[in-house]
């Protein structure tokens, strides 16, 4: 058996079709998600999380620092509690806070990470007590108007 | 005349669980005859060469005209709301999950699917597979199964890269053309791409569609009536067929791969 120019295209054909693939991986896919090896767990209970939905990113100070991995209802509180995927790179202290933001007026919500001052720092498991829930447009108005009828009958 | 069109319908019927029995079972035979398309791996890379190779420039300008369209028109619909920066997310993600693997099939089962059938069934028409049989050679691992890989091979490749130049093509008028800028184009695309649910799953639909068309054309070649008139009719139904069944799969397994995804 003998190496033809057959086997060349063939071959060119091949490593195209592999580069196509990677280009897809490297440029076009998110090498972001956060594989569970070098990564640990948090969980935070929010009593609104919006519109807060699985593989959303967790930001801190604006870097992406994670990623959303589970929203659950949890029927004894009557909360929902995110499961937020965290690199190992980025520890952060014990009363670090998290929020439900809103990139731009109507981008992606993502959940926003404050660290406090506490020495030691979230471990696997551990629960962010500090938490702020999403804003609900439909309160905000509520409270404006209550507030402006307020205003009016101080008058 | 009544009787007569029941008793049509009636066969017709028949004919058809007939034929899908038996290409389930020629499907079955070859898969167990591959042996020979692995050893004599020569084989299935001369196929890769007439169905993979020579499917390319097809597949690659259509890639790049479909990535230039869906740039055109989703900045049409996009700056209407004000978001032509999701630009790079919406062509990245149509084409990656829809639109690679399911154009590059129907590109791959009327390019080199029509042209499997033809070459098989004129085989069996010349009586080339009856004289191999008479050789002692298994036409089904001889002439078959390296077909068979060969499609199963380059299916996903031609879709990756059907995607891949659809990508660039929306990058070039998107970008190069009407001006989206370039840093939010390639990160928001990066933002909402994720590599294994939605790259792989393109991947592992366009192995589906490969092995769905193969097995369709190559089946259509071996059934075909051995007349010049059974060939083209077979040829059609090949083209006709894998096509409806590309779509109908995709349709399926999209329920499944991205259902409850957002």
């Amino acid at each position: 058996m003998n190496r033809t120019v057959l086997d060349l295209w063939v071959g060119l054909f091949v490593i195209a079709g592999i580069g196509a693939l990677l280009f897809l991986a490297l440029k076009v896919g998110s090498t972001s998600t956060i594989n569970a090896a070098d990564s640990y767990e948090v969980t935070a209970d929010f009593q609104n999380i919006g519109g807060l939905k699985p593989r959303a990113p967790v930001k801190s100070a604006g870097v992406v620092v994670g990623r959303v991995a589970d929203i659950r209802f949890d029927n004894e509180k009557y909360e929902a509690v995110v499961t937020l995927r965290l690199a190992n790179r980025y520890a952060f202290p014990k009363d670090t806070s998290a929020a439900i933001m809103t990139s731009g007026l109507l981008g992606e919500q993502y959940v926003g990470l404050e660290a406090g001052g506490d020495s030691q720092k979230l471990k696997d498991q551990d629960r962010i007590m500090i938490t702020q829930d999403a804003v609900v447009l439909e309160n905000l108005i509520g409270q404006f108007l209550y507030g402006k009828a307020q205003e009016g009958a101080a008058k | 005349m009544l009787k007569q069109a029941i008793e049509n319908l009636g066969n017709h019927t028949i004919q058809g669980v007939w034929r899908i029995g038996f290409a389930c079972r020629f499907f079955l035979a070859v898969l167990l005859h591959s042996g020979t398309a692995f050893r004599r791996f020569g084989l299935t890379i001369r196929e890769m060469y007439f169905t993979g190779v020579l499917s390319l420039i097809i597949i690659l300008v259509s890639g790049l005209f479909v990535g230039m369209v869906l740039g055109l028109q989703g900045y049409e619909t996009l700056q209407r709301y004000g978001s032509e920066s999701a630009l790079g997310t919406l062509v990245a993600l149509s084409l990656v999950r829809e639109l690679g693997p399911v154009l590059a099939g129907l590109l791959f089962a009327s390019r080199a699917g029509s042209a499997i059938t033809a070459e098989i069934g004129l085989m069996k028409t010349t009586e080339q597979l009856s004289a191999m049989e008479m050789m002692a050679v298994d036409p089904l691992a001889r002439v078959v199964a390296p077909r068979f890989w060969a499609g199963v091979i380059s299916m996903p490749l031609l879709a990756t890269l059907f995607s891949a130049m659809g990508i660039l093509g929306g990058y070039l008028v998107g970008v190069r053309l009407i001006g989206v800028d370039e840093g939010t184009f390639w990160s928001q695309m990066q933002g909402s791409v994720d590599f294994t649910q939605d790259i792989l799953n393109g991947v592992i639909k366009s192995v589906v569609f490969g092995l769905a068309v193969t097995t369709i054309a190559l089946f259509e070649g071996y059934d075909a009536p051995p007349t010049a008139e059974g060939v083209s009719g077979a040829t059609t139904r090949t083209v006709v067929t894998s096509s409806l069944v590309v779509l109908a799969l995709d349709f399926v397994l999209t329920a499944f791969m991205f259902r409850g995804l957002n």
